[in-house]
């Protein structure tokens, strides 16, 4: 049998260089099919379009949600609970009353506001300059801004130390400016709940448009392969290169996304810095790190093998003699 | 090489296209296997080729019983199997040389061992210079050629053809007989299935007469 000999012959010397083999064989295969690819251009480059769009919405809408969580995390720091204290209380008093509140374990800081600077900042700030110049004193209380430590933010532990706050002898009343954060966050939440199911989605698009290419594909070849069948190709033999296209259309589509996104972002950064200096503040978007750059070229390569995976199963199933 | 017991072969629409055939075929024997179109020619050839399986009886190749070669092993089993076929099934897309390498891409033969083997059977094939040429471009029978090569090109210890000459002129048909005598002459088992019996009685092999699906008695090889 001519096929013994060269069997044993890879038996021998083959073992070592196995890996090496097995690794240039796969590699070879893929820059195949990256060449079939390329030959037909346009269709190719259709696909790649319709995967990449699918890819950059639930990926642009992450970094959209990425952006705004790390807004509200900047203002999680500043988010606050305001304890007015009651005006007999003096600066000295205060500031002992600081010292004690910034050793709980439920304040991570404590910054005491002089009614002298409350004063200092109205007036600066509220075009009241005149007005305020007119008060014979100053009627502002002494006021302690804590801040929670960042974990604790609209949770039920706030609202624990709004009590005990409250609770205080030199207290007059205390302001947790939580409410509002809670809705931003429920909102954040929502939408990045919206992000998975859309993602979902369109990864299942994904998947029956790589799907019905490489079914086209499959039967655009069918005379290849048959002939591969008859001079003894195994079906694995058969079904690889059709895999590799599948996960080409992925990366490259995923590859597209990436670009669909940096542009996006980038075109936003504009109006955005805009805005955030209409509020004093500066507001950098971060579009697509590299560790997520990865991750994205990653999974579009597996949607692809699977949606071609998919695909081949149920399409070259029939390789069967009868 | 080759052995039949008592195989039939039934088709749900045309009924049986082999009724309970026994033959054997020796190794490095070179026969024909003739009858009219629909007498089963192709059948037995697919059956041997694995393309099908029989619904009754037991197909032998190389003492192997295909009946009981499981499915993932029909790769390997083809590969000891090369076909040719009347319309030759030549890859329009392809290059001769690829054309004739795919069986031996099909197998993992490296590159050069790949190069090395392909231009072999090109020359046996006296098609060595047209190696570059895609199909269209070659005559029928150069594309004939073509297609034995690529049976092979593995070296196979058997070899199948179904009609190879049937769209040949007499004298292109002679010639592709000759290729195949010549394989027959190196120790290739040869089973042609022909019904041009004027070449067939030319050429002093066996002959295997197949008729409505009946193997008819045996004529003495001359």
């Amino acid at each position: 049998m001519g096929r013994q000999p060269i069997a044993s012959q890879r038996g021998t010397r083959g073992l070592r260089r196995l890996p090496v083999a097995w690794l240039t064989h796969h590699l070879r295969g893929l820059l195949a099919s990256l060449g079939q690819l390329l030959r037909s251009p346009l269709a190719t480059a259709m696909t790649v379009a319709v995967i990449g769009i699918a890819l950059a919405l639930p990926e642009g809408l992450y970094v959209l949600t990425r952006n705004v969580k790390a807004l509200s995390s900047g203002w999680e720091r500043t988010a606050a609970v305001s304890l007015f204290l009651r005006p007999t209380v003096t600066v000295p008093q205060a500031e002992k009353l600081a010292e004690r509140l910034g050793a709980r374990s439920d304040i991570a800081h404590v910054r005491l506001i002089t009614p002298d600077q409350a004063l200092k900042e109205l007036r600066d700030y509220s075009g009241f300059a005149q007005a305020i110049d007119q008060l014979p004193s100053n009627p502002l209380p002494v006021v302690l801004a804590l801040r929670p430590p960042p974990g604790m933010v609209s949770s039920a532990g706030l609202e624990t130390l709004r009590h005990q706050l409250a609770g205080l002898p030199e207290a007059d009343f205390v302001r947790v400016d939580s409410a509002w954060i809670s809705r931003f966050e429920a909102i954040v939440g929502l939408i990045q709940r919206g992000v998975v199911i859309l993602a979902g989605l369109l990864a299942l698009a994904v998947l029956l448009v790589i799907g019905n290419t490489i079914r086209l594909e499959i039967q655009h070849r069918r005379d290849e392969i048959h002939v591969m069948e008859l001079v003894g190709a195994t079906p694995s033999f058969i079904r690889r290169p059709f895999l590799y296209i599948g996960a080409w259309y992925g990366l490259l589509g995923a590859l597209l996304a990436w670009v669909l996104v940096t542009v996006a972002v980038g075109l936003l950064q504009g109006p955005v810095s805009t805005l955030a200096a209409l509020y004093r503040t500066a507001l950098p978007l971060s579009g697509v790190g590299p560790l997520e750059l990865l991750g994205m070229l990653g999974s579009g390569m597996l949607l692809g093998l699977l949606g071609s995976w998919m695909s081949v199963g149920r399409h070259l199933a029939t390789a069967e003699p009868q | 090489m080759v052995r039949f017991e008592h195989v039939t072969k039934h088709y749900p629409a045309s009924g049986d296209a082999l009724n309970d055939v026994t033959f054997e075929l020796a190794s490095g024997e070179m026969a024909f296997l003739t009858g009219h179109s629909g007498a089963g020619k192709s059948t037995l050839l697919r059956l041997i080729g694995l393309l099908e399986r029989p619904t009754r009886g037991q197909v032998m190749v190389q003492g192997r019983n295909l009946g009981r070669l499981p499915t993932r092993k029909i790769p390997y089993h083809r590969r000891q199997v090369g076909m040719v076929f009347q319309d030759n099934r030549l890859l329009g897309d392809r290059t001769v040389f690829d054309n004739v390498a795919l069986p031996l891409v099909a197998m993992g033969v490296s590159h050069k061992e790949t190069g090395r083997r392909v231009r072999a059977a090109l020359d046996q094939v006296g098609l060595l210079a047209k190696e570059r040429a895609y199909p269209v471009t070659l005559s029928g029978g150069e594309q004939q050629r073509v297609g034995i090569a690529r049976a092979v090109v593995a070296r196979p210890p058997l070899l199948l053809a179904d009609e190879p000459t049937g769209n040949l002129d007499p004298d292109l048909s002679r010639e592709i007989m000759t290729l195949f005598e010549r394989f027959h002459q190196v120790g290739v088992t040869v089973l042609i299935a022909t019904h041009d019996l004027a070449l067939i009685h030319s050429l002093r092999h066996r002959t295997i007469t197949l008729s409505g699906g009946h193997l008819m008695a045996p004529a003495p090889a001359k």
